[in-house]
């Protein structure tokens, strides 16, 4: 847990001024607050919340999410975190100083936010290659997320990893073969039933990796055996350029776990995501076995920096969601309409979220790049050091754990 | 006749020598016994592991002992296990991942290069992955082209992985107990035709604490004329060919590699510094395999220069294995094609 800032925030009411100090954890889902607050601010409210379309499940997440103005404000601060960190990917990509592979997760946040505050940081979470933003919910630094992203020895896997292979506890990545991770998350399920933690593993794919073959396998085999394992399938409509109607007989990717209970929702409100998943996580945890909930999300960003996302759809249809579904709109307003923020401490906020971004693209492109040392390290762990050929016969290269 | 029996039985009960023959098979079955008794987090799972007592046998008894949460039974799914083997490694436990032969770890291969190889380095040492990947490798009798491919190139070509191959009981059990307690991804490549073959196993090799290091080759004959370089079953053969030579005066060391990757070049360069002429003995096809990694080595290191001809491979023929007995048995290099090429070699 990390307290990020500790500010003081002036607030003019019609009936009295106010003074409001506020700690916030930025990462996991609890918050603490030391708050002297005087304000006329709704403590909490309950929102009704769409219900899930069910499959092979009696009933479902409750229709309604209570909110209290805490959560709502760490919501909002951590999905524009990741917001504004993706689009400074963005820029940071234009400007060449990214290179590569760099899947942009903007328009999902609600997801990665909303599941991360429906299990605890002692679960366990793996997720495809667009994952700087689980990278931050499971408790990675923005810091740490660009310098790996720009290649520097102070990214959060030293910049031998790149965009699609960040580590932090319980989060396995970041992983770049698609649909590879999820018999991977049904293993860190069975670790859990087999240590008797009561932990559970998310374990998250596309709607494109969806098809996989070895998702099918694992599926019976988390069945069969019944491991705590949650899969979510982000169904943001398109696998790359390929819609899914193009690429799946079936786009019920809730049902496609046939013998496996599922849910679909709303993967755009972060209510909808956060019942359900604590939904799905009570079902797991009670021994019942793997559940599957498809999330209805959407990426403004094309599939990665090299595709600019509209040969196979239309920026009207872009703009549409943006204006009508954006997830941190739909949260804004909601606190905004039940009074419990007002305008200005939500743009405190936007503006705290922009120098902690730029703070972090500074470090990111001033910190050196790793040493040459540190070319062959990490190969094996615990082993005593050993040698590694470079690329000529004569040059032998030093590598340790 | 039977006092005598008694007696030299008296003698080697007081001075303690225990001759004890035990089987590849066996060997494996008390490491695993053993290594799953040591460490809680230590489980294997594959198919027929449990209730059938392994395909080859190898499992016999320990489903019997452990029970369902430590011996896992799968489905036919090697992508999936594999995988579901890896994440269980990446989250704390040891997995002992079998493929019924390694033909069926090509079903699974991105889960044993790009999940386990590969992600200790990737995350820059924050996700260890201590997994073995353990099952029969190489041409067995009589299955064809699909189930006798031999994997140690395959696998010996990437970095992250450890490749082990063992040919005798020792090796087996001293290698498959080291494997299991590396915390890095182990290629453990075992061979059907060894596993009935006994051995005998040493006083010491009898101990629960037994291990032989991973990355180690032992010289398992000595000689001066021809160094010959094997692994797995290949070395029984060398042995039987050094064996004839003998009769001629011809003298072969026999190196038994033990570990693929990382290779000992060491003990061979050693071994060409002093026999001048080198040999690789493999069940694989030519192109690109171990022997070939073997001479590119000689001739970039120190025992080039005491090479007095140029290093060759014995290896299988290229071609998928045919079925027939006889095709099988020119499929696979035959004692006398070892004898042929040392002959040469030796230019003799």
């Amino acid at each position: 847990d990390r307290v990020l800032l500790t500010g003081v925030i002036n607030i003019s009411v019609p009936v009295r001024s106010v003074c409001v100090c506020l700690c916030f954890h930025v990462t996991g889902a609890r918050v603490v607050v030391s708050a002297r607050t005087y304000a006329d601010f709704t403590p909490q409210a309950t929102f009704d919340i769409k219900k899930c379309d069910l499959h092979k499940l009696e009933e479902g997440p409750p229709l309604q999410a209570v909110l209290t103005r805490e959560e709502g404000l760490q919501y909002y601060r951590t999905m524009q975190t990741i917001r504004r960190m993706e689009l400074k990917a963005d820029q940071l990509y234009k400007q060449k100083i990214i290179r590569g592979f760099c899947h942009l997760y903007d328009g999902q946040e609600a997801c990665a936010v909303g599941i991360e505050t429906g299990i605890n940081l002692s679960d366990h979470l793996i997720t495809a290659y667009r994952a700087h933003g689980y990278t931050l919910t499971r408790g990675g630094t923005v810091r740490e997320i660009m310098a790996e992203l720009t290649g520097r020895r102070g990214g959060i896997a030293k910049g031998k990893g790149g965009s699609m292979h960040m580590y932090t506890k319980h989060f396995y990545g970041g992983n770049g073969i698609v649909g590879a991770q999820v018999p991977l998350g049904a293993g860190v399920a069975l670790a859990c039933k087999y240590l008797g933690n009561n932990e559970i593993c998310v374990c998250l794919y596309g709607d494109g990796a969806a098809n996989q073959g070895q998702i099918f396998e694992t599926y019976n085999m988390a069945s069969l055996w019944k491991l705590p394992c949650i899969f979510i399938c982000e169904n943001n409509k398109y696998g790359m350029g390929t819609s899914v109607e193009r690429a799946a007989a079936s786009t019920d990717y809730y049902k496609r776990g046939d013998f496996i209970p599922g849910l679909r929702l709303d993967g755009m409100d972060v209510l909808c995501v956060r019942e359900a998943t604590k939904f799905a996580a009570e079902h797991c945890r009670s021994g019942k076995g793997p559940i599957l909930m498809e999330l209805q999300t959407y990426r403004y960003h094309g599939h990665s920096m090299s595709d600019p996302g509209v040969s196979y759809r239309t920026r009207e249809e872009i703009q549409e969601v943006r204006s009508k579904s954006d997830p941190i709109s739909m949260l804004k307003d909601r606190m905004l309409s039940n009074n419990m923020a007002s305008v200005e401490e939500l743009k405190e906020i936007d503006v705290e979220v922009r120098k902690e971004i730029e703070d972090a693209a500074q470090f990111a492109t001033t910190d050196p790049e790793p040493p040459l040392d540190d070319l062959c390290n990490h190969i094996f762990y615990n082993d005593p050091p050993m040698e590694v050929r470079g690329t000529n016969p004569w040059t032998k290269l030093k590598s340790v754990s | 006749m039977n006092t005598l029996l008694i007696v030299l039985l008296i003698i080697m009960e007081i001075s303690q020598i225990h001759f004890l023959y035990v089987t590849v098979r066996d060997a494996l079955n008390q490491a695993l016994d053993e290594e799953l008794e040591r460490d809680e987090r230590v489980f294997l799972l594959g198919e027929e592991v449990a209730q059938y007592d392994g395909a080859y046998k190898v499992s016999r008894g320990l489903w019997k002992k452990y029970g369902d949460k430590r011996i896992i039974d799968t489905p036919i799914t090697e992508m999936g296990f594999a995988g579901i083997a890896v994440g269980a490694a990446m989250a704390g436990l040891r997995p002992i991942c079998e493929f019924m032969t390694f033909n069926f770890s090509m079903q699974a291969i991105d889960q044993v290069i790009n999940s386990a190889a590969k992600t200790y380095y990737m995350s820059a040492g924050l996700q260890p992955v201590p997994i073995v990947f353990r099952g029969p490798n190489g041409a067995s009798a009589g299955v064809a082209a699909q189930h006798s491919q031999c994997f140690a190139a395959w696998y010996g070509h990437c970095p992250g992985l450890k490749v082990v191959s063992p040919w005798s009981a020792e090796d087996a059990k001293g290698l498959l107990k080291s494997a299991i307690r590396d915390d890095n991804p182990v290629v453990f490549l075992e061979n059907e035709l060894m596993y009935g073959v006994p051995f005998e196993m040493s006083e010491e090799a009898q101990s629960k604490d037994f291990l032989l290091p991973i990355g180690k080759a032992k010289i398992e004959r000595q000689g001066n004329h021809v160094t010959l370089v094997s692994h797995s079953r290949m070395v029984s053969l060398c042995l039987d060919a050094a064996a004839v030579l003998a009769k001629e005066g011809i003298e072969c060391e026999v190196i038994n590699m033990r570990t693929i990757r990382p290779l000992d070049a060491e003990a061979i360069e050693t071994s060409v510094m002093k026999t001048n002429h080198l040999i690789t003995v493999e069940g694989g096809w030519p192109q690109f395999g171990v022997g070939a990694e073997i001479l590119a080595r000689i001739m970039e290191g120190p025992a080039f220069n005491f090479l007095d001809a140029p290093a060759v491979r014995v290896t299988g023929v290229d071609i998928p294995m045919p079925y027939a007995k006889i095709l099988e048995d020119n499929s696979i290099p035959q004692i006398k094609d070892i004898i042929f090429s040392v002959k040469k070699t030796l230019n003799v």
